[in-house]
């Protein structure tokens, strides 16, 4: 049995909901300790016991390839048993409400719950009806903390630091739920955010958030750090908020061109699915700057983390 | 009914009389449903045989409130609130006249429908129940409805309610037809499009929820639309449920240049605003929904100046399987005819505005606009009387609320103030013990 190099971090909550209301310790201790799992993920041994006995399920109201699956190696790789469960297809169809299917769940005892749905604020409420521990997977526009937490970790990998950094988050703000956490965590951090996108996917008042706001790819990623780029959902692209996807490919899509107005060494991230020729260019995406596939192997360190780091504070831990 | 119809002597009371500008420490004298006196001095000895007495204790009287807009489910939406039930929980809170929405299941949009709700309200309700008509066919903004026929069965204004008439040619020929009966148009400027999906005042806080956003320019360009009109045709408008500074602002203009438009804002957007939402909170989801902290100032200054006219409820009952959802996909809407007073009385306590002018704006304003006797303590008036304690503090609990639904703002809330009794028509319909 492997036995944790150094004490694991817990939480001061039962649930992670969000970035927001998160410490600079908390994210710091957070990334420290995915920082050993990353370490122990690369050996051919990667089972751990803590969450051993504990009863795991992944509850995704949306459907979810790489979040799913990630947080599922997580779970398995502490020892937990973990069950998928994707709501879309079985009895929310049936007209069961949110809160009837976290009354059913809660009733068999799972330990902790990871939660995504299409709704804003609906993880949250999900959150105040069940007995355990809740994971938000991601809900609506509003947060999707593990997915902040594992760019952040990548982000430390890479540059040593976070503190100081020009980070320009590019696209799709005003549904994203990546971008809102992302605003929050490196703020924590006391990095520089900027959101570039066209201002119909801008919210408006995202300003008091804590970025600074551009309007043209070139100024926003002008010695930038790290270049973030995010998904744009192709319902979005035909004339609802931009007028098509060959348009705003050439006035956003980051390509090298774009890209040479950053930093020379700028590093390049999307939290995936990716739309090639839309919001990123092939060359790029699979360039050497890019972290997109490192940022897939932090997810399960990260998620680790979280999942321990809630377990430690379970009731009858 | 609580009590006969025998005499009532209020005594020792602060009266209070928005209409007739009057605050005085003296007595009220009810006989035969009827105002008899308001004075200093009445005394026992003035009175009929058989009087009741009631000393107030220097507690406030002044007129039962006329709520200008609530929603009431009957028919249709029984489970939601009924005539009765909804009279009972006006009468808890100072209401002694409601005047319902129109856009029941199926909607009052011919004479037939307004006198059925007249005669069941006459059967089962304790409180004055009024309904207000549809502007236009099955609410659905087309063609207008009979104003005459409706007018002279008792509808006391026109209103698709929530809905907007996008229509401006409909609009028109509506307000141009409804200054032949002198028929007071109620309208909720809103443009559905611009509203779209949103759900929370657009802004910072909406951004940080993420939650789409409604903007301000949704209401004002509407009711720019709509004084035009009113300037156009010469006819009674009333723009209900205003939230916003701006829109203040049209109103103003529109006043200033001669136009006869009025308003009304709700008693959420008076004493809440967006950050009451909080984490999430689908009690403070409101159609239109709740503004800023500068918006709601802006509207307790105009409500102060008059600009405003009229404070309602805005009642609107919703059950648990509306409203515990998630924030985007939960019904708009709050309860709040029992506590419109109580939650106005804040804004009294805070010094923000006299209680003569709140108690005008919920009393003898919307009896002006909308042609009713009440509002008033002039001896002959009808009497619809409530005695109001100014200073009792109580923290709202919902299960005690009269109200089908309990989806009230004020959950658990710290109040100052509560009716203590209620009279309508000379009689006792509800006293606080």
């Amino acid at each position: 049995m492997n036995i944790p190099p150094k004490p694991s971090y817990v939480l001061n909550q039962r649930h992670l909901l969000g970035i927001e209301g998160l410490s600079r310790a908390d994210i710091g201790g957070l990334l420290d300790r995915a920082e050993q799992f990353v370490d122990t993920n690369r050996q051919i041994d990667k089972k751990h016991s803590q969450l051993r006995g504990r009863t795991q399920i992944n509850l995704f109201f949306e459907a979810s390839t790489r979040t799913q699956s990630s947080f599922e190696l997580a779970g398995k790789r502490l020892g937990a048993d973990v069950m998928n469960m994707s709501v879309s297809s079985s009895s929310m169809r049936k007209g069961e409400t949110l809160i009837d299917t976290a009354v059913t769940l809660n009733a068999m005892h799972p330990d902790i719950l990871v939660v995504r749905h299409h709704a804003s604020g609906a993880v949250e409420l999900l959150a105040r009806k069940v007995d355990c521990s809740v994971i938000n997977a991601g809900d609506g526009s509003h947060e999707h903390p593990t997915q902040a937490l594992l760019d952040a970790l990548t982000i430390r990998r890479n540059r040593g630091r976070i503190e100081g950094l020009t980070v320009a988050i590019c696209g799709d703000i005003t549904h994203s739920r990546v971008a809102r956490s992302n605003i929050i965590l490196l703020n924590t951090m006391g990095a520089n955010v900027r959101v570039v996108a066209p201002s119909t996917l801008l919210p408006p008042g995202i300003e008091r958030m804590g970025a600074e706001v551009f309007r043209d790819m070139r100024e926003g990623l002008r010695d930038a750090d790290i270049v973030m780029t995010l998904r744009l959902q192709r319902e979005r692209m035909s004339g609802s908020f931009v007028p098509s996807s060959q348009e705003y490919f050439h006035y956003f899509g980051l390509d090298q061109r774009k890209l040479d107005y950053a930093k020379p060494d700028a590093l390049v991230m999307h939290p995936g699915p990716m739309n090639r020729g839309v919001e990123i260019d092939s060359g790029v995406a699979d360039g050497v700057h890019s972290l997109i596939r490192e940022q897939v192997e932090m997810g399960v360190a990260v998620r680790m983390a979280a999942l321990e780091a809630l377990s430690l504070n379970l009731p009858n831990a | 009914m609580l009590s006969d119809r025998r005499p009532l002597l209020l005594t020792n009371a602060r009266i209070v009389d928005p209409a007739r500008d009057l605050d005085f420490p003296g007595d009220l004298l009810i006989a035969d449903g009827v105002i008899r006196e308001a004075k200093r001095g009445i005394g026992a000895a003035g009175v009929p045989e058989g009087t009741e007495i009631v000393d107030c204790h220097g507690k406030v009287v002044a007129p039962g409130l006329i709520d200008m807009r609530a929603f009431v489910g009957e028919p249709g939406a029984e489970y939601r609130e009924t005539l009765a039930s909804a009279s009972q929980a006006a009468a808890a809170g100072g209401v002694t006249t409601i005047v319902m929405r129109p856009d029941t299941t199926p909607p009052i949009d011919d004479p037939a429908m307004v006198d059925f709700v007249m005669r069941r309200a006459r059967d089962t309700a304790i409180v004055r129940m009024h309904t207000m008509a549809a502007l236009t066919k099955g609410l659905k903004g087309q063609e207008m409805t009979e104003f005459g026929l409706l007018k002279a069965a008792g509808a006391l204004a026109f209103t698709d309610a929530d809905r907007c008439v996008t229509n401006a040619q409909v609009m028109r020929r509506a307000l141009t037809y409804a200054r032949d009966f002198d028929a007071l148009i109620v309208h909720q400027p809103e443009d559905p499009d611009l509203v779209g999906d949103g759900v929370m005042n657009e802004g910072e806080f909406a951004a940080r929820l993420g939650l789409t956003g409604v903007p301000k320019a949704a209401e004002t360009i509407m009711l720019e639309r709509d004084v035009r009109l009113a300037a156009l045709t010469g006819a009674r408008y009333h723009a209900a449920a205003v939230t916003c500074a701006e829109s203040l602002e049209v109103l103003r203009r529109a006043r200033e240049a001669g136009c006869a438009v009025t308003a009304s804002c709700t008693i959420n957007h008076l004493t809440l605003n967006e950050n009451d939402v909080g984490s999430y909170r689908t009690f403070c989801k409101m159609s239109p929904p709740l503004r800023a902290e500068e918006d709601r100032k802006a509207l307790v200054e105009a409500l102060a100046s008059g600009l405003v006219d009229v404070v309602m409820s805005d009642h609107d009952p919703q059950d648990v399987e509306t409203k515990r959802l998630p924030f985007a996909e939960a019904a708009p809407g709050a309860i709040g005819i029992e506590t419109m007073l109580t939650a106005g009385l804040r804004l009294v306590h805070s010094q923000e505005i006299p209680l003569s002018k709140l108690l005008a704006a919920m009393s003898a304003r919307p009896a002006e606009l909308l042609g009713l006797p009440g509002g008033s303590l002039k001896p002959g008036s009808a009497a619809d009387v409530i005695v109001l304690d100014l200073d009792a503090p109580w923290v709202l609990d919902p299960n005690e609320l009269k109200s089908k639904c309990k989806n009230t703002p004020f959950d658990e809330a710290r109040l100052t103030g509560r009716v203590a009794r209620t009279i309508v028509a000379g009689r006792t319909v509800y006293e606080y013990v």
